[in-house]
């Protein structure tokens, strides 16, 4: 009989708010096998760990159940505490009790708590047939594919190439640099971009290991960490690149407010980048109003982009520097400008005269074309009266949206977009700059819009987590892998016609003909368990007595309680 | 009488249906309570006999998901299990059990608001069909 260790988390209040937890503790302590059940605020805690790591030791327990959230992210994390605390970490086994019940359920805590007990059961009778494993390891291709030559994707691959890896950047425009090379100053420093631009690129271009693709699009993935392999299509011609890791920096792009506030057809209504188009060509305007939030923190896109304010705080210190009579206002629903380098450009700002108006949602700004300048009538909230303020051009700082094309890459790579369609890493804490989909990194506005010493950071940590792999030169495989019951198996190929990866062959053993599976080649899908008539292929972690005994569990526990 | 509430059987794999479903949690989008889910590397290797097993003990329906057809994680794994469950949709019928108790579907690891739908509709669709009657001879 397995001596199995239940643990519940409360994730602080995201599961505990819902599911009872300690009802679920009881009843865990009613399950077969289960010798001890406990709670913790928070399993992946320090804290939590280590209650875990001294229950196992203390309890003799030979199967840990960890009631949580995902194993998709927390998974390794919980299999490392069971090997610490000397047992194999095959002997572990996770139910997703937060996305999977007090997330998806958060009106019905009565019913979510009875779902998390069935989900609780089911792990425990998974976990008492669970059997110790042993890993084996696949080589990886020491080359790293980089989508998207913006700053996040030059980062990433001069970090990269600096390293001395392989790395290919893929652009689809005829030019690297993206959103860099139209911005000719960054804030909060104001150095100048061409020079960031600059020496990004001599890293790359003097260096062998650099390969840039322009006018290329990703076609198409296939494979996995360490062994993937990018189509790409390179102006009409397609390539096919091997390799280790993925990033996709692939960034995001401005919001185009066409018909808001006369944009697009009163002549002076301009978005930032034109506006820094017209700075860098050292054009200030003698009167500029920028109105904030134009097209975000509204229903329909309610995220604030972050960067549009700092943007137009420096753009407005810009415009003083080349025209020190200019008049600028900025109308706004709130200046975000966190951080204290850019608390100081805004109250560098309203030193040098910059005026701020609050206006809200509830009464819009208006913005007319009066006897050839530009009228913006807008309500003020802190006097609560009406100004009219006229300028010649009129910046509307509007939000960057997640770019047109980032859904055929969300379904190349098989990774998840937010519903306002930028990449969504594995955990914001836990796995930043990574995906779910081991071998796969994110970094920059494709995440979400970030300043440029953001972007930076993010594609430094994912040229980092990228090399990983490529440097350790292998990977392991997780014994998922199948193999065939030599009594059961009467060899007759349907597993060999299955497998997708010519894993299975039958081969002599013992006299006797049976499927052999190559765990090296085994990529764990388990195709070839369901094609098998006899019963006689398993898949480690995943056998049919398992799943069975889950099934069962479900039975007992849902329907049972009905009668 | 209070409303029949089933009990509902999910099989999602790892890298697609089972990301959609962590997606539809972090996304906070609420559905019923009904659906508990196992999770597996792929849908080609959910055997038959699990759902048979599951609707035999008196489950009353139970929902297999895989990626979409040519975003298989395992490249071809999932045109496996489209050609498999209709033909246990069809075993059902011929034994006289509702075939729609057992739905197949595609959710991408993008689409949390599909799981949602996906799993409201079948609570729906099943607690119209009511009870497995094989819940009956169980016991």
């Amino acid at each position: 009989m397995a001596r199995t260790g239940v643990f519940i988390c409360h994730c602080g209040h995201n599961i505990a708010s819902i599911v009872a937890v300690e009802e679920v503790v009881k009843f865990a302590r009613t399950l077969p096998g289960v010798v001890v059940a406990d709670h913790n605020l928070y399993s992946c805690s320090e804290e939590g760990l280590s209650a875990i790591k001294t229950s196992i030791k203390q309890n003799n327990l030979d199967r840990v159940v960890v009631a949580a959230c995902t194993p998709r992210t927390h998974e390794p994390l919980f299999r490392k505490i069971c090997e610490e605390a000397g047992i194999n970490k095959y002997l572990f086994e996770f139910v997703n009790i937060r996305e999977h019940c007090s997330w998806i359920h958060a009106k019905e805590p009565g019913p979510a708590t009875e779902k998390a007990k069935r989900l609780v059961a089911m792990g425990v009778s998974k976990a008492a047939l669970l059997e110790p494993q042993a890993e084996t390891e696949s080589s990886v291709t020491p080359t790293a594919v980089v989508i998207g030559g913006g700053l996040a994707g030059l980062t990433a691959a001069a970090s990269l190439v600096a390293q001395d890896i392989d790395t290919h950047l893929v652009e689809q425009e005829g030019e690297i640099g993206g959103h860099l090379s139209r911005v000719s100053v960054l804030a909060p420093e104001f150095d100048e971009s061409r020079k960031l631009l600059d020496s990004l690129m001599s890293g790359l271009a003097g260096s062998e290991k650099a390969h840039i693709h322009l006018r290329s699009k990703l076609k198409d993935v296939h494979g996995f960490v360490g062994n993937f392999e990018v189509t790409i299509d390179e102006h009409g011609k397609e390539l096919k690149i091997p390799a280790g890791a993925i990033l996709v920096a692939t960034g995001a792009q401005e919001f185009q407010p066409v018909g808001e506030y006369g944009f697009g057809e009163l002549q002076g209504t301009i978005t930032q980048l034109d506006l820094e188009k017209m700075l860098s060509e050292g054009k200030a305007p003698n009167r500029t109003v920028f109105i904030q939030c134009v097209g975000s923190r509204q229903p329909g896109r309610e995220y604030c982009s972050r960067i549009c304010c700092n943007t137009s705080l420096k753009n407005a210190l810009r415009i003083l520097d080349l025209n020190p009579k200019a008049a600028v206002t900025i109308i706004h629903r709130d200046i975000m400008s966190y951080g204290t380098a850019w608390e100081e450009l805004y109250r560098r700002a309203s030193e040098r005269g910059v005026r701020f108006l609050r206006y809200a949602l509830a009464n819009p700004t208006k913005v007319t074309r009066k006897d050839g300048s530009l009228l913006v009538e807008v309500y003020d909230e802190t006097l609560a009266e009406r100004i009219n303020v006229e300028a010649d051009v009129v910046v509307l700082a509007t939000p960057m949206v997640s770019r047109e094309n980032s859904g055929d890459v969300s379904k190349m790579l098989k990774v998840p977009r937010d519903k306002y369609g930028f990449f969504l890493e594995a955990h914001v804490k836990l796995r930043p700059v990574e995906f779910a989909t081991d071998g796969v990194f994110i970094c920059g506005s494709a995440r979400w819009p970030s300043s440029a010493k953001e972007v930076m950071c993010q594609a430094l940590a994912a040229a980092a987590k990228a090399a990983i792999p490529i440097k350790r030169g292998k990977v392991i495989i997780e014994a998922i892998t199948a193999w065939a019951d030599p009594d059961k198996c009467a060899a007759c190929g349907n597993c060999v016609t299955a497998c997708p990866y010519e894993a299975v062959e039958i081969a002599t053993q013992d006299g006797k003909q049976i499927a052999k599976v190559n765990d090296a080649q085994c990529k764990g899908c388990g195709a070839c368990v369901a094609a098998c008539p006899n019963d006689a292929m398993q898949q480690r972690g995943f056998t049919t007595r398992q799943l069975g005994a889950m099934i069962d569990s479900l039975v007992k526990n849902a329907l049972e309680a009905e009668q | 009488m209070t409303e029949f509430e089933p009990t509902i059987l999910a099989f999602c794999c790892n890298w697609c249906s089972y990301a959609g479903a962590d997606l539809a949690g972090v996304s906070r989008l609420q559905m019923p309570p009904n659906v508990h889910i196992v999770r597996v590397m792929c849908s080609a290797s959910v055997k038959p006999e699990y759902a048979i097993k599951a609707i035999s003990q008196g489950i009353d329906g139970v929902l297999v998901l895989g990626c979409h057809i040519g975003d298989c994680h395992y490249m071809t794994g999932n045109h496996r299990t489209a050609k498999r469950f209709p033909v246990v949709q069809k075993l059902l019928e011929d034994v006289g059990i509702d075939k729609t108790r057992l739905r197949l579907d595609w959710v991408s690891a993008a689409e949390g608001e599909k799981f949602q739908k996906v799993v409201t509709e079948f609570v729906e669709d099943v607690k119209r069909l009511g009870p497995n009657p094989l819940k009956e001879v169980r016991f």
